[in-house]
């Protein structure tokens, strides 16, 4: 009787443990390769492990704003760790000084406790004598590990500016990356950008509550615009500036731009007047 | 002068006392005018043609009626037939595909249909009216009808035309065929045309088949008009089998194909526009009860239109606009005749499927070209019903029709529907509308007079440009045009009038409408919007004004000096103008025509005089300027030869005589017209 009772708690127990530790598991989830879909951009062998980037539709690193997602294998078993600890700093190395761009932290998905995911904003490409790496340190198993690998940041294929940095008249340097939209349509698209100013060679913290007012144009056009467009404005929960961008047909718009403060000094951009085609500070599209 | 200054006075206090007519008011009219007819004393037996209809029939095939005499320019255009009725101007872009107007009222408020048969152009610049995809070679008759007397064939509110395809229909003609041919000497246009025809009482097939090319014409003064150009052929055949005798299949198609064809007055030529026409009916004597001439018919049509700016030198930027429509169809009627009765039941229905893009190359090769959805795979689904009864009062005569449709329009295409609700991002995927239509027409005689009255009311749908167009550019007041879904139905009422006093040789009549359309729809500058179109002023969007009020009116006259000789003279009057008292644009000036033709047996001659004043009201938001007066003169002879059986028909012509150089207000761009041209046609008709 007694070696059943015990048996019946030790059963309880052990379902009342095992149905709710799936959040502090450390033993990796066995499902489906939660990576299939994505396309793997590098994968960086070090410490007896591999460190794996991937992206959700880009082939590489390119210039302005990239998702990236990373996982780390253990190279021994070929299991990946479960919510590794990782961070990561995107350097350029010029010429005459290095610096790095705008980046969140990686942060572990809800969906796969394996997968950390966040975003680098690559101001520039490199070229043959500049270029970019990302040193990693994580921390798995207790230990902490690092390592540095140089990638390759190349300009968009079509060209397009999806990334401008650029001093405002307040003398300040800001890093402004298009996020969305990724897929244009001839519709009212979502358009949704980062600001972020330069604190130093290697802070870009995010710039809250300014604006950015915008104007669509198409300079094969006649410089043709579309209605029914909205500003920019900061969304505190999505940490970006959030608008409406009309596209009116398929080809070449340049999203002419403004950035204006919280009290509304305009810091970077100008009206777009017969006289004056184009704002200096713009993100461009081509579908 | 005077004459023109004091009609235009009339029409003005006209148009200004008459604004506070409520349809309700005139619906009432028409049914309190059968008590009020029914007090009137009869003066004069009825006469042996019920003349109710104040349709105009123009005839177009001569051959079957042999009466070659009544042509003045036998083997012309189907758009010069046109032009010769009396309430019909031709909008002319170039020298093809004239564009009618009825009543001063484009193609979205007229009903046009071939045999009944609805078909809609596929250019979003009206480039292809549908009397573009027929030819002289396919018809019998154009039945023109003013106002809600066209709303027999689908919903209008300026008219109807509907042309009668030309067929055997089951006489005793056995084998007969013809040859014709014709030349004109201003734009080098030849013509070939041939048919051949087989009629039994069991069986008919007509088959024809014309081609027409043409250069560039000349204005007067020897001004060659660039582009003006057209090269097209149309083949047709259509026949008819007894399966009982009192029951008949009938099936029709025609082909129709225009290339090359040049539009001076627009930015872009066409490199391609074609029509399929087909249909199946099945007619039968009598149907049950008292129902009789049970006559029904299937049909679909397919229109592609293709236009082209590759030939053109310095384009600001190169585009393919090609665009489609697709048409399916059927109606059945059958007529119901009672003692005093004579009623008309009518039931149809149309799918069309209107679709048109326009990609645009940038001058920089690098760039990807840009593409939209000028009409976004509009589906449009009407409904309808109509009936008509004539009834005999003793001694007058009232006709009263309805017709009561119901129409969605669906917008298919994803991409179509995304790009509107840029403008209107509540815009629903589908809308419903009810039309309604109600007319009636009272005809009385006292001999020599004659007096015909008639009140109606009837709304329309917006077209697919009025409703779903984007960016479509209208070159004659340089503006990008775009559609608004929410557009309300644009509302019709209508009285008119026409009295004639006829002896033996002297015919005068007198007539006048006047239609006050409410929720008129017009485009209105948005000084919002930026243009699309590189060079235009500004774009418009289709609003519905307040109201609009038009006004025609015209004398016509016809003296017979001799058995064989006859005058007639024309005069008419037209003013349109909006709730602000601006001017509609395309609006007629006072325009006058005056002919004299000789019939002799087989000899005939014929002076033709047509003219109009100044144009002096005018709107140049709409791109109009004041037009000058013209007058242009021509004279035609014709000879019919006979050999044994068979017989030939000459007409010999100059039109222009004078070279006038001159444009009417319905030319676009005021493209002139053309100048001195001499035209010969031959007809050959083998028995």
């Amino acid at each position: 009787m007694k070696t059943i009772k015990s048996f019946i708690v030790t059963f309880i127990v052990a379902l009342v443990l095992g149905s709710c530790t799936s959040d502090g598991d450390d033993t990796p989830k066995m499902d489906e390769n939660p990576m299939a879909e994505f396309n793997l951009l590098a994968s960086i062998a070090a410490n007896g492990h591999s460190l794996e980037l991937y992206s959700e539709g880009n082939n590489g690193f390119t210039t302005g704003y990239n998702e990236i997602f990373v996982r780390i294998k253990n190279n021994a078993d070929e299991s990946y760790f479960a919510n590794p600890q990782i961070t990561w700093l995107p350097v350029m190395h010029m010429s005459s000084m290095n610096h790095s761009c705008p980046k969140s932290d990686l942060a572990v998905t809800e969906e796969h406790n394996t997968v950390a995911k966040g975003y680098i904003i690559f101001q520039m490409p490199g070229n043959a004598d500049e270029f970019w790496d990302i040193t990693f340190t994580y921390t798995v198993e207790g230990q902490e590990y690092s390592l540095t690998e140089t990638i390759d940041v190349a300009a968009p294929s079509d060209g397009k500016q999806k990334v401008t940095s650029f001093m405002g008249s307040d003398d300040i340097r800001y890093v402004l990356a298009m996020v969305e939209p990724t897929d244009p349509q001839v519709a009212i698209n979502d358009i949704r950008a980062m600001l972020f100013k330069m604190e130093n060679m290697m802070s870009f913290p995010i710039v809250e509550n300014y604006s950015v007012t915008l104007d669509p144009r198409m300079p094969s056009m006649g410089n043709h615009s579309s209605p029914n467009n909205v500003d920019l404005t900061y969304d505190s929960n999505a940490k970006s500036y959030n608008g409406k961008l009309s596209l009116t047909m398929t080809g070449y718009w340049k999203l002419n731009l403004k950035l204006l403060n919280d009290t509304g000094v305009v810091l970077k951009g100008e009206d777009v007047t017969v006289e004056n085609e184009a704002s200096s500070l713009y993100f461009e599209l081509e579908f | 002068m005077k004459i023109i200054r004091c009609a235009h006075k009339v029409c003005t206090i006209l148009m200004a006392t008459s604004k506070p007519i409520s349809w309700r008011v005139l619906l009432l009219g028409i049914f309190l005018f059968p008590i009020y007819i029914g007090a009137q004393e009869l003066i004069l037996q009825r006469d042996s043609i019920i003349t109710i209809n104040l349709d105009e029939v123009i005839l177009i095939s001569a051959r079957k009626a042999l009466d070659y005499h009544r042509q003045p320019k036998p083997l012309s255009t189907l758009d010069e037939y046109l032009e010769s009725s009396k309430k019909v101007d031709m909008v002319k872009r170039g020298a093809y595909a004239w564009e009618p107007t009825l009543n001063n009222m484009f193609s979205e408020r007229l009903s046009v249909t071939i045999d009944g048969m609805r078909i809609f152009g596929a250019c979003t610049d009206k480039m292809d009216p549908i009397t573009s995809y027929v030819d002289v070679s396919n018809l019998s008759k154009a039945h023109i009808a003013s106002g809600q007397q066209g709303a027999e064939h689908g919903t209008t509110i300026g008219g109807a035309i509907d042309l009668e395809l030309d067929r055997g229909n089951f006489k005793e003609t056995g084998f007969y065929g013809g040859l014709e041919t014709g030349f004109e000497s201003n734009n080098q246009m030849s013509i070939v045309g041939a048919e051949l025809n087989y009629s039994d009482s069991n069986f008919y097939v007509d088959t024809d088949i014309i081609y027409r090319k043409a250069e560039n014409y000349f204005a007067g003064g020897d001004e060659e008009v660039q582009f003006s150009q057209f090269e097209k052929y149309n083949v047709s055949a259509n026949g008819g089998y007894k399966i009982a005798e009192d029951r008949a299949l009938t099936a029709s198609i025609i082909f129709d194909e225009a290339r090359d064809v040049g539009y001076p007055a627009l930015t872009m030529d066409v490199s391609l526009a074609r029509a399929i026409i087909a249909s199946v009916g099945f007619e039968q004597d009598d149907l049950w009860g008292s129902l009789r001439d049970w006559k029904s018919k299937l049909y679909f049509n397919k229109v592609t239109h293709v236009m082209d700016d590759t030939k053109r030198p310095d384009v600001p930027i190169h585009m393919d606009m090609p665009g489609w429509s697709d048409t399916y169809g059927f109606f059945s009627q059958a007529f119901l005749r009672l003692k005093k009765h004579q009623f008309l039941f009518k039931v149809d229905g149309y799918y069309n499927k209107s679709l048109a893009e326009m990609t645009m190359y940038p001058n920089d090769p690098n760039e990807l070209p840009m593409f939209m959805l000028t009409w976004p795979d509009v589906r449009t689904t009407n409904a309808g019903v109509y009936v008509e009864d004539e009834l005999n009062l003793n001694g007058s005569f009232l006709k009263i029709a309805t017709r009561m449709a119901v129409q969605n329009q669906n917008v298919a295409d994803e991409f179509g529907l995304n790009s509107l609700r840029i403008f209107y991002p509540e815009m629903e995927k589908s809308k419903t509308r009810f039309l309604k239509s109600i007319s009636g027409q009272w005809h009385k005689m006292w001999m020599p007079w004659h007096f015909n009255a008639g009140l109606s009311y009837g709304d329309r749908a917006p077209s697919v440009t009025e409703g779903y167009g984007f960016y479509l550019f209208n070159s004659f007041d340089n503006h990008d045009y775009i559609g608004d879904p929410g557009l309300v139905n644009e509302k019709s009422m209508e009285a008119n009038a026409k009295i004639s006093w006829e002896k033996s040789k002297f015919k005068l009549t007198a007539e006048a409408n006047y239609f006050h359309i409410k929720d008129y729809i017009i485009g209105e500058v948005d000084p919002s919007l930026s243009v699309m179109t590189i060079g235009a002023d500004g774009v418009k969007i289709y609003k519905n004004l307040e109201y609009a009020n038009l006004f025609n009116t015209s004398l016509d006259m016809e003296y017979a000096v001799l058995p064989e000789l006859k005058w007639t003279g024309l005069i008419s009057y037209h003013r349109g103008t909006d709730n602000n008292q601006e001017n509609i644009p395309f609006i007629s000036p006072f325009s006058y025509r005056s002919g004299l033709q000789y019939n002799g047996r087989s000899f005939s001659a014929g002076l033709r005089i047509t003219g109009a004043a100044k144009q002096v009201n005018y709107n140049p938001d709409f791109g109009e300027d004041l037009t000058q007066a013209y007058t242009v003169c021509s004279l035609t002879f014709g000879k019919t030869f006979n050999f044994n059986n068979d017989s030939m028909y000459a007409k010999f012509g100059v039109e222009n005589i004078f070279d006038e150089n001159y444009s009417t207000y319905t030319d676009w761009k005021n493209i002139p017209r053309m100048g001195r041209n001499f035209f010969l046609t031959l007809s050959y008709s083998i028995n």
